[in-house]
């Protein structure tokens, strides 16, 4: 009768026997291109997310020349570019372009795929405990998903009229209407397949990564065992799988739009007081609505990765558990919950109600409490830390500069009645630069650092590491901090030719300067590309846990095998921040180890749990509750 | 309630209160007890809600479509409601949606559409009696009821293809429409009762607000595709009920995890009805 069979490895997820992993021959394709193991696809994340970073800081090197030296001509540009820098001087609507693409493959493509999708995919499973993720297949399915998007985005520039054109939030009636401007063409519903693309590649992803944290933990793993790492990966899926499904209806219905006449996004639009278009009855705020409940929680997907990659990071080069382990899974959960209800202060002046501007503008501001007590808690934890520098530690010490510097200018960016004069300016354009581009950025750089050993086995060079970091450091404030000012001044984000406006000659110097350290930045890049790919030949062998840290990826092999641990899966003790123990002669007491008196193995249930129908479950609300009496009850060991 | 002391207890009169408090109460114990503790539902080593992996994500796929839905139906209701005092009001779904196949010329408002709505309800009643039948490892009861629940899918495809055929052959198209009624005509639907003989004159209708019909096609679209999807799945598994696949496998899981999103689709429907039909 009962389905006791139902028990059998399949309850937990099939690689929770100890025999997960296997020796057979692999060939090249199923090792290296189609492989479902999760350490590999996340490889193939980080690289593509690299090129894709590349290719992004060019557009941008690209947009900066035009900026600089807008009365200039640089042949190489035509060489480049053909027609759309003829005579070496940037074509106006190439520029809008570029800045368009460069946004998009930044937001998405590098730091929500690159940055989450390879570090939720090495260290998801390594850190709770697991041989894989719940469903490899889905996994590789993402992967190729995003690949498949970036491909066909990329292939937007090969398209006669261009790459969409219309900003990264592809705003109608420009992206509505497809004679608007050369790119709302064949390059918005390229740009529109790939996000569409991208959104099932986040949605496969998402549901995995969610699924292997609450489902397969190891024994001993409880919810506030977590590394932050975990926290921050779970919560940026739980954003992820529900935002990016509202892009999706946005998404259909401008495909609609454009493509078989609706107008969801288009009313009446007149010239000279005749209807030009037979289009009625729509409105571009409500894809402003739609994007923008997409777009806040966005850049938190962008940003808490991150973070909580940095809180990793921090406590372990500081030797010192990080300062108030539940307030920084509370503040998480708290910028989680916020970022829903927030995206009306990206419309302030569309024409809003100013009550619900209002509304907005207190929720938005309320997200300064659970950032600042991230912020102290970094600055608390580093306080009289036993600090190593490595590369990581230094990149993620930036983040909480960068972190910060660009947090404040939120504060007056979140206010309804400042954001009529700084909307649209680049003081907009400085802050998100500062705290979702350059914080998630150097987030990414400090994941890269600390986790090569794990994903090559081997070393990258420090010294190259740290040069790298402070040109990035620095490039980065000399490139962002100017724009404050020139917002300030009410200079407009994304306008292509100053030296037209004679109130704006006075900033030609500053946007020089802008453009040079912005080259030295993209210098400073080229130091990481050879000391990334130099290490993954040639870096020195690393050892099993050379950061002397306590998670429990350290506890694997450098060689990668299927299924992670060769035995069983380790058994968990403690908290992941136990640094520094006066008890203890090792400044470091990995979660896998048994301290004296600690019973050598948990009686959770040998088997996976029983499942069968007719047995007693917990009630659901006793499962909801309990998860925040685990949270809240403040245990370390 | 450790977490905030005792200063919440003057809500004890509230039943739901007194509940959830013991409730945390006692997973704390649980948690606390011991350092180890076995009962202990979020401490590793088990999937905390009983649900395999497979399970858990189909319910939280289901979560994120019910968002996709949402977008969809809050881009309706904004559209909608900026109609609200227009010169070319929302045309009344009754009025619209009141034929019936072999009635021609019958006022029957909304009586089709209840129709598919009983298919599509009465087809999730066939699904949960084959996901029952699966606890029983009956494999020929699974096959009959999830025959019959593909069946009830198809029907209500069926049924809205017969629907949009109508609704296209009164002039619905995605860029216009003509459900807009004259003033006289509007006054002439309102009087109209069940059953009534009703026959427009090409006079009578004018272009109506344009995204009523996009929004029609859109909305029912979506949510056909889904049902769409939901057979073909159930067309899969069925054949894998027949194989013996599951009976091999020792239970019918597979089939509980395509009634969740059958049910899902179900319940989404029950909300457009609500607010395209009803409303």
């Amino acid at each position: 009768m009962s389905t006791a069979t139902i028990n059998d490895s399949h309850a937990v997820g099939h690689h929770g026997d100890a025999h997960g992993h296997d020796h057979h021959h692999q060939s090249f394709i199923t090792k290296y291109i189609f492989s479902t193991d999760h350490k590999m696809i996340s490889k193939q994340y980080l690289i593509t997310g690299i090129i894709m970073g590349c290719l992004g800081m060019g557009m941008s090197l690209l947009f900066r020349l035009q900026l600089a030296w807008p009365d200039e001509t640089f042949p190489f540009l035509e060489t480049l570019l053909g027609k759309w820098a003829k005579g070496g001087k940037l074509d106006p609507n190439y520029y809008m372009a570029l800045v368009t693409i460069h946004g998009t493959i930044m937001v998405f493509y590098v730091l929500t795929a690159g940055l989450s999708g390879t570090f939720s995919n090495l260290l998801i499973p390594l850190q709770v405990g697991a041989r894989d993720m719940a469903s490899p297949f889905m996994n590789m399915l993402s992967y190729w998903f995003f690949f498949l998007s970036s491909v066909v985005l990329m292939s937007s520039f090969l398209v006669e009229t261009g790459p969409a054109s219309s900003g990264w939030t592809v705003y109608p009636p420009l992206s509505a209407l497809e004679k608007a401007m050369p790119g709302s063409g064949m390059g918005t519903t390229l740009w529109l397949v790939a996000i569409i693309l991208f959104i099932v590649s986040a949605l496969l992803g998402g549901i995995n990564y969610i699924t292997t944290v609450l489902n397969m933990r190891t024994k001993g793993m409880s919810m506030n065992r977590l590394p932050l790492t975990i926290w921050a990966f779970f919560l940026t899926a739980v954003l992820g799988l529900l935002s990016f499904p509202v892009l999706l209806g946005a998404g259909l219905l401008l495909i609609f739009d454009r493509s078989f006449g609706t107008s969801f996004y288009l009313s009446d639009i007149h010239l000279n007081g005749v209807g030009a278009l037979s289009n009625s009855g729509g409105s571009p705020v409500l894809y402003q609505h739609l994007f923008w409940f997409l777009g806040h929680p966005e850049v938190y997907i962008i940003l808490m990765p991150a973070l909580g990659i940095s809180s990793e990071v921090i406590s372990t080069n500081a030797r010192k558990p990080i300062f108030g382990y539940t307030a920084m899974v509370i503040s998480l959960l708290g910028i989680s919950f916020l970022s829903f209800i927030v995206w009306g202060h990206h419309m302030f002046i569309t024409g809003m109600n100013p009550f619900l501007g209002t509304m907005f503008m207190y929720v938005t501001l309320i997200i300064a409490v659970p950032s600042a007590v991230k912020t102290f808690n970094y600055l608390a934890t580093l306080w009289k830390g036993n600090i190593r520098f490595t590369p990581a530690m230094l990149f993620a010490i930036g983040l909480v500069s960068m972190f910060i510097s660009g947090g404040l200018t939120g504060i007056y960016l979140g206010n309804a009645a400042l954001d009529i004069q700084l909307h649209d300016s680049y003081f907009v354009v400085a802050h998100f630069h500062l705290v979702m581009g350059s914080a998630s950025i150097f987030g990414m750089f400090a994941g890269i650092y600390h986790w090569f050993p794990k994903m090559y086995g081997r070393m990258m060079n420090k010294t190259l590491g740290s040069l790298h970091f402070w040109l990035t450091f620095i490039s980065a404030y000399l490139v962002f901090f100017p724009m404050h000012f020139m917002g300030l001044a009410g200079v407009p984000r994304r306008y292509y030719q100053f030296s037209l406006i004679p109130e704006f000659n006075i900033w030609m110097d500053v946007n020089i300067f802008i453009t040079l350290a912005a080259i030295l930045g993209g210098i400073a890049q080229l130091l990481f590309l050879y000391n990334f790919f130099n290490s993954i030949f040639r870096g020195p062998k690393a050892s099993k846990n050379p950061w002397e840290s306590n998670t429990l990826e350290w506890s694997t092999e450098t060689k990668h095998i299927h299924g992670n641990w060769e035995g069983d899966i380790p058994t968990v003790y403690r908290g992941p921040h136990e640094y520094s123990r006066p008890d203890r002669e090792l400044d470091y007491f990995p979660q896998y180890e048994i301290g004296d008196g600690e019973p050598e193995h948990y009686h959770a249930p040998a088997t996976a749990p029983d499942t069968s129908y007719d047995g007693k479950k917990e009630k659901a609300t006793t499962v909801f509750f309990s998860s925040f009496a685990h949270l809240f009850s403040l245990r370390r060991a | 309630m450790a977490l905030f002391g005792n200063c919440l207890d003057f809500l004890d009169f509230i039943p739901l209160f007194r509940k959830v408090k013991s409730n945390i109460d006692s997973s704390i114990k649980m948690s606390n007890s011991t350092t180890v503790s076995s009962s202990s539902i979020w401490t590793g080593g088990r999937s905390p809600f009983n649900v395999s992996y497979g399970k858990l994500m189909m319910w939280i796929f289901l979560l994120s479509d019910a968002f996709t839905f949402s977008s969809l139906l809050v881009g309706y209701g904004a559209i909608r409601f900026s109609y609200e005092g227009s010169s070319t009001p929302w045309p009344d779904p009754a009025a619209v949606f009141n034929h019936f196949p072999f009635m021609h010329g019958m006022h029957l408002p909304l009586l089709f559409v209840s129709l598919m709505t009983f298919i599509l309800i009465f087809s999730s009643v066939t699904m949960v009696l084959a996901v029952e039948a699966g606890h029983r490892n009956s494999k020929s009861e699974v096959s009959k009821y999830m025959i019959l629940t593909i069946i009830g899918g198809a029907a209500f495809l069926g049924c809205q293809a017969w629907e949009w055929t109508q609704f296209i052959g009164e002039g619905g198209r995605l860029d216009s429409n003509m459900f807009g009624f004259t003033a006289e005509a509007a006054a002439k639907a309102k009087n109209l009762g069940f059953g009534d003989h009703v026959h427009w004159e090409a006079a009578d209708r004018i272009p109506g607000p344009v995204p009523f019909a996009s929004l029609f096609f859109i909305v029912t679209g979506f949510h056909g595709f889904h049902v769409l999807s939901g057979v073909v799945i159930n067309i899969i598994i069925w054949l894998n009920v027949i194989a013996g696949t599951y009976e091999k496998r020792g239970h019918y899981e597979m089939v509980e995890k395509v009634g969740l999103y059958w049910h899902f689709v179900d319940l989404v429907w029950v909300f457009v009805f609500t607010f395209y039909y009803l409303i």
